[in-house]
């Protein structure tokens, strides 16, 4: 029982520090990518990574995504006859909720485990001391990019998921079950209004945020965690850590936005 | 800092370690340890492995925050230096890590040339012409378009000093130069690191294992023990020293646990005595 307390306590601890280090990324990021010189093509090449790369994913995952919500929808709204509000449930769920939802959780498998698996090795390989030895900030040439990066790229590929998952919900609705085109169009441009669309880009910001910082944070810091000392198996245990805090993170974040904005 | 400036004029040493012990967690790696570099000297750290060299660069090298102790470096206090001042005395260092730490993004030539990149206005053609000279200096101008991961050990080591040089810095440290090197090479190290002494009047530190090596470039050696410097004295007072810990180190006498082998086969046993 006793041990039992130890273990929540330490864990409990363990993870209010890591939330401290991972706020204190951000905060000394931030400072860092203030001060000059501003270098463009790095966050270029992490866009090209994190975004550029990732959009087949996105729009396979789009698609299929679009089809299985016109599906459901088709089969509940045709309990109640009334099938022309196809196109406005698709649309919202897709551009509210499901479009940054699941191009973040997209991200971070495809492009967040990567972040915290490159920057884990070069912590363990000492790759970032030796930048810090070349009185190179690794805050600014590491992590400042990726992150920037993220808060752009979510947001882009969340508009390419939406646009290929109303696609994919007009091919269910109108091709498959012969929907009215005009019905379909209609209700999903009367239904999203301006909100709507703020709603679904504020997420993706923030979720581009937290994403990327949480995973860079996890390798970064990973010296300072029990992982730290077990070079190659840290690597994978902070990885897997890393998919699995921001996945829930961005879990909670979209209920949290929602609550707020609504 | 205007009185610890003064100080490092008078005494002539680039780095002054005093009353330096540092901790991992629980563990104590350095207790107490005093070490002056004296500038434009080779300086050459030996000891066993695990006696805590590595970790007695890091922090002179402000990687590794002391657990007490103070550490000045060309005049400056490191331990309650700023972000800033840190950066400043690292524009004027130099280090080859152990296991070289070349960036595994980037060509050899790549890695070479990012301080410049970073902290010079050098135009493009210039850059690559100084990434060059530094390569022949190590003997690697094949390698300048490799990945690291297709060096061997000896080149990576090899292409991490001339990184390391890159900028001709005042203070230049290298850990384990000649581990894995076959003689020729670890002899054109050697020669190099004299050169650089010489040529450029680099303050250098040198963790090495090697005996041979380190009595032809040293002018002072330290010998570390578990956490503790044995010794610091020229390379003639270190032979000729009378601490029987050094004279083991020197002679390559086997631990002398291994020696009373009946303890030995209880401790590997976990029989405690
Ligand atoms: N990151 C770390 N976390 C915990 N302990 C460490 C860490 N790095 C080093 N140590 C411990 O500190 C001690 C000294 O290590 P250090 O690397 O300084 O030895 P060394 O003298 O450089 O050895 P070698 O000649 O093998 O390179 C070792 O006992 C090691 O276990
Ligand atoms: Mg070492």
């Amino acid at each position: 029982m006793i041990k039992a307390l130890e273990t929540l306590g330490a864990t409990v601890l363990e993870s209010l520090e890591m939330i401290g280090r991972t706020f204190n990324l951000l905060l000394v990021t931030v400072w860092e990518m203030l001060q000059p010189p501003y270098r463009f093509y790095p966050i270029v090449r992490q866009m090209y990574f994190i975004g550029a790369r990732s959009i087949s994913l996105i729009v396979i995952s789009g698609v299929t995504i679009g089809m299985v919500l016109g599906l459901q929808f088709y089969y509940i709204l045709e309990r109640f006859g009334s099938t022309d509000l196809l196109g406005s449930g698709v649309a919202l769920g897709v551009i509210r909720e499901l479009g940054p939802v699941m191009t973040a959780l997209m991200v971070v498998g495809r492009a967040g485990s990567a972040i915290t698996a490159e920057l884990g090795i070069m912590r363990t390989t000492n790759q970032i001391d030796a930048l810090e030895c070349m009185a190179i900030s690794p805050d600014k040439f590491l992590v400042g990019p990726k992150v920037i990066a993220g808060i752009l790229s979510v947001p882009l590929l969340t508009h390419i998921f939406d646009f290929v998952a109303l696609f994919g919900g007009y091919f269910v609705g109108v091709v498959m079950f012969s929907v009215p085109e005009g019905s379909y169009m209609n209700g999903m441009v009367d239904a999203v209004q301006w909100v709507d669309v703020r709603l679904g880009l504020v997420k993706s910001l923030i979720f581009g945020l937290l994403v990327t910082l949480i995973c860079a944070a996890q390798g970064y810091y990973m010296h300072l965690t029990k992982a730290g000392s077990q070079g190659a198996e840290g690597v994978s245990f902070v990885t897997t850590n890393a998919v699995v805090l921001s996945s829930i993170s961005v879990l909670f974040a979209d209920f949290l936005i929602g609550a707020l904005l609504q | 800092m205007s009185s610890s400036t003064a100080n490092h004029g008078v005494t002539g040493n680039a780095i002054e370690v005093r009353n330096l012990t540092v901790d991992y967690g629980t563990r104590r790696i350095l207790t107490d340890i005093d070490l002056d570099i004296p500038s434009g000297k080779v300086s050459v750290i030996m000891g066993g492995s695990g006696t805590g060299k590595s970790t007695l660069l890091r922090c002179i090298l402000g990687l590794k925050q002391p657990t007490a102790g103070s550490i000045h470096v060309l005049g400056t206090d490191i331990t309650k230096a700023s972000t800033r001042q840190l950066y400043q005395l690292r524009k004027q260092t130099g280090v080859a890590f152990q296991g070289g730490a070349l960036f595994s993004s980037m060509t050899v030539g790549e890695n070479i040339q990012l301080a410049l990149r970073e902290h010079t206005e050098l135009d493009e053609n210039t850059i690559q012409i100084m990434t060059r000279i530094k390569l022949d200096m190590v003997n690697m101008l094949h390698a300048e378009h490799m990945m690291p991961s297709e060096l061997s050990g000896g080149m990576t080591k090899r292409a991490a000093l001339a990184r390391a040089i890159v900028m001709d810095p005042k203070l230049l440290f290298f850990d384990e130069p000649s581990a894995g090197l076959d003689p020729s090479t670890s002899a054109e190290l050697d020669e190099l690191i004299l050169m650089l002494r010489d040529s450029l009047k680099m303050t250098i530190v040198v963790v090495t294992h090697e005996l041979e090596s380190a009595f032809k470039i040293a002018d002072r050696i330290s010998i570390m023990g578990k956490g503790t410097i044995l010794a610091t004295d020229t390379p003639e007072g270190i032979r000729t020293s009378s601490n029987p810990e050094v004279q083991g180190l020197l002679h390559r006498k086997p631990r002398t646990s291994v020696l009373d082998t009946e303890a030995h086969l209880k401790a590997l046993m976990g029989v405690r005595s």
